[in-house]
């Protein structure tokens, strides 16, 4: 089988001393802002954009991929000794994790939502593989209209699936789309909205945006909040489950993987709504409800398993068809992108190295994570103990030197600036950043392929409908955007993400 | 002050300015350079400058980063160069239509493509070669040339951007063969234009041999007629123009490296020196040759051929485009 062939040649990429370094850099990063509650993945991997800049391109990949599934092993750790989740993602792990561990069975939660991480993320690293070939052929029979539709149905699908209100969502859209027309006209030459001013000739800075809407306006909330942090002070014994344990998280860990794997390749989806979905579902089809929320251990091994499936499934729509379904992979084309890689079908075919190697690289990733977790445990607990005060004005400064080195220019840092108290504005009254990002990831595309799509048919706007492919992918787009208005599913859908 | 201190003080001057210019040119480069290709990764340019890039990259002890800034036909990545200090660490790529044509047809041009550059050296020149789409009905030129008539209305041809060579080419094929031409389907570079090319999406492009013979190899797309004066080497099956009845068709696109203008001399010898030794290298020259370009001979190589080569190619092309009656807003 080709296949085999392939991850062979990829795991000869990743397991390069460089790469696997880069892996293991990676890795560490990602259970270490995983640990630390406040600071999650987008921030850290839009901070870390400028120093991508001089890496290989697979090594940069590997390093930001590592610390996406990273963050979701880490983001557990705290979940479960201190209830204080480290991401989004763990939010429900710490419902019954923390239980476990207030009655001393931190260990085995522990071991298990490792576990149930790693059997996950092997199994979606052989999903990728396996989907990476048919979709990407697919892909290469999508013409400009195809295209146009595509990324219309991504923006609407990231709209529905996330929370929060959809007006607001389907508003910061447009204004990331509207973000990313200014610079110069990519057909004509001519300046757009750019006021005169010669730096943003070539466009806003994607790395300005993202390192300001996420990172800074991320801490300057953090400061809001007075963190207490009060750490669980217990020896954690007998850290491997009973077999009774076993019993019970298998089926969880199963199901959890292929929710999660699923939800992760949909648009807007990921580790968090994965999470959430597979605790959900676990809950539902368990023998012994009453036990949910006081420590069953299917409650920790369904949503561990299922966010970190979902993350690494969510590489699935960025490789092979350009697609960026949430935030993390925005930032993932934005690094493509600094090495003039344009994502898409053709990564696979021309950059078979940077695709094979980035897939094999999750799998080693996942070994590696395993082994930094379990034993390290209590190292990563410290850790919470280093004082904001320190922590927060070293992440600004950092994020000041990696701006600047991108163009050895002031303006891009008065620009994050900026973005970073507009971020916050938006944070304070509710809007997400996510969609935003979304929409100008994806402007100057959507506006590439809309142009050419209405030259191929000399203008007329029906080529969308008149074209099968394209048609449906709006036939879903309305159909989605119906169902989560509808008054009914409204009510629902906001009771869902209430846990939130 | 006497006569004989101002010749001692114009001598230890001069002395001075003699010792420190190379000191700094050994010193250069002591960070990447970044190579500037207007045009899409994984087209034909971008492709000639990562083989150039890598082989001096060696030479000069500092890794050569391509960075591609793309759109308006390579006037937006040009013009970024143009703007750049004059300090060698950013480089531009430009070929033909960056560097010659769009400044016929760009009604306003944001850069002097001889006054705003130091020449350093030819990479290769690229003839162009006629293909469609592996399912249009037309295998041969003059079929081709009868179903364009017929299909005035529907045809449609790709191009690396308003103003690129393959734009260029098309409107000069237009005015002298068919009048009035298809639909222009503008791309950021004939790389992802022969994507879509490959996947049927426009009929026909004029490509450089660099991009189009790897396709034409694999049979994806249908070769008709090249713009080189005897049949190509690496494509023996592909008549010139000249066989098909269109003599006056002959042209060679050369992609050649840049500075911006006021360059330090010391840095532009420096660079111009790591070019020579990469071109000198057998396996830069065969990868270039067998990709389907012509690599310059040692006397095409110096700085000086490559400044009278753009000129001679804007007293030659300018009217020529002009006469052709495209502009571009």
């Amino acid at each position: 089988m080709d296949i085999f062939a392939n991850l062979l040649h990829g795991f000869a990429i990743a397991a390069s001393p460089l790469n696997l370094f880069f892996c293991l850099i990676g890795a560490l990063l990602g259970t270490l802002i995983g640990v630390l509650p406040g600071i999650g993945p987008v921030a850290t991997i839009a901070m870390l954009l400028p120093i991508t800049f001089n890496l290989e391109p697979v090594s940069a990949l590997i390093m930001l991929a590592g610390i996406f599934y990273g963050a979701q092993y880490g983001g557990s750790t705290t979940a479960i000794l201190v209830n204080m989740p480290g991401e989004a993602s763990s939010v429900v792990t710490a419902i019954d994790g923390y239980q476990m561990a207030r009655r001393g069975r931190a260990g085995p939660a522990l071991a298990i939502a490792a576990i149930g991480s790693f059997i996950a993320g092997s199994f979606a690293t052989i999903l990728v593989a396996v989907l990476g070939a048919p979709l990407t052929r697919a892909a290469q029979q999508f013409g400009p209209a195809e295209y146009f539709s595509l990324m219309v149905l991504g923006l609407i699908a990231a709209i529905v699936l996330a929370s929060g209100s959809v007006i607001k969502a389907i508003g910061m859209v447009f204004l990331g789309l509207l973000l990313g027309t200014v610079g110069t006209d990519i057909e004509t030459g001519q300046e757009r909205m750019t006021f005169g001013i010669p730096e943003l000739s070539d466009g806003i800075g994607f790395v300005t945006i993202a390192m300001g809407v996420f990172g800074i306006a991320e801490i300057l909330k953090n400061l809001e909040q007075t963190l207490s942090r009060t750490v669980l002070n217990q020896k954690i014994t007998g850290l491997m489950p009973t077999l009774r344990d076993m019993k019970e998280a298998a089926p969880a860990i199963a199901r959890g993987t292929v929710l999660g794997s699923i939800l992760g390749v949909l648009p807007g989806g990921g580790a968090t709504l994965s999470a959430f979905a597979a605790y959900s579902l676990e809950k539902k089809v368990s023998k012994n409800k009453a036990e949910f929320g006081r420590g069953a251990i299917a409650g920790v091994a369904a949503p561990e398993s299922a966010n970190n499936a979902g993350a690494q499934t969510s590489f699935i729509p960025l490789l092979t068809l350009g697609i960026p379904p949430n935030a993390v992979m925005a930032l993932m084309v934005g690094a493509l992108t600094i090495h003039g890689i344009t994502p898409g079908p053709q990564v696979m075919t021309k950059q078979p190295d940077l695709f094979w190697g980035l897939i094999a690289s999750m799998w080693i990733g996942n070994v590696m994570l395993v082994i930094i977790n379990l034993p390290l445990v209590g190292l990563w607990v410290k850790l919470l103990q280093v004082p904001y005060r320190l922590l927060f004005p070293a992440i600004l400064l950092f994020c000041g030197i990696g701006v600047y080195s991108l163009n050895n220019s002031a303006f891009d840092i008065f620009a994050v600036a900026a973005f970073g108290l507009f971020g916050y504005v938006l944070l304070k009254f509710g809007f997400e950043g996510a969609p935003l990002l979304l929409g100008f990831v994806l402007s100057p595309l959507l506006e590439e392929n809309l142009r050419r799509a209405l030259r191929l048919s000399r203008g007329d706007p029906w080529v969308f409908l008149e074209r099968p492919i394209s048609a449906t992918l709006l036939a879903v787009c309305v159909l989605l955007l119906v169902i989560v208005l509808l008054p009914s599913i409204r009510s629902k859908r906001e009771e869902v993400f209430k846990e939130e | 002050m006497s006569k004989r201190w101002v010749a001692a003080l114009a001598v230890g001057v001069m002395a001075t300015v003699a010792a420190v210019a190379p000191a700094a040119a050994q010193m250069f480069p002591t960070r990447p350079v970044t190579v500037v290709v207007p045009f899409a990764a994984g087209g034909p340019t971008d492709v000639m400058a990562r083989i150039l890039g890598q082989r001096m990259s060696r030479t000069l002890g500092q890794s050569v980063v391509v960075e591609n800034v793309t759109g308006a036909g390579g006037t937006i990545g040009v013009t970024r160069v143009s703007r750049s200090p004059a300090d060698g660490y950013t480089l531009l790529v430009g070929h033909l239509g960056t560097q010659v044509a769009n400044m016929a047809l760009y009604r306003t041009v944001t850069y002097d493509a001889d006054r705003d550059f130091e020449p350093i050296g030819t990479i290769g020149t690229n003839p162009q070669i006629l293909v469609v789409r592996r399912t249009l009905e037309a295998t041969t030129y003059a079929d081709f040339i009868t179903w364009l008539r017929a299909n005035r209305e529907r045809a449609s041809f790709g191009s690396a951007g308003v103003g690129s060579m393959a734009h260029v080419a098309a409107i000069l094929f237009f005015s002298q063969v068919t009048g009035t031409g298809g639909q222009h389907i503008p791309y950021r570079g004939t790389g992802p234009a022969m994507n879509d090319l490959v996947a049927g999406q426009f009929d026909f492009m004029f490509d450089q041999s660099v991009n189009a013979v790897p396709q034409i190899q694999a049979g994806t797309i249908k070769p008709l007629a090249i713009t080189t004066a005897r049949r190509f080497a690496v494509v023996p099956d592909v008549p010139t123009f000249a066989e098909v009845g269109l003599p006056v068709f002959e042209l060679g696109v050369w992609n050649s490296l840049f500075a911006p203008r006021n360059t330090p001399q010391p840095v532009l010898e420096r660079l111009h020196a790591a070019y020579l030794e990469a071109m000198a290298d057998e396996a830069v020259s065969k990868r270039l040759a067998d990709l389907g370009a012509d690599v310059p001979t040692p006397d095409q190589r110096t700085r000086e051929a490559l400044r009278q080569r753009v000129r001679a190619d804007m007293e030659r092309w300018i009217p020529i485009i002009r006469a052709a009656g495209a502009t571009v807003e």
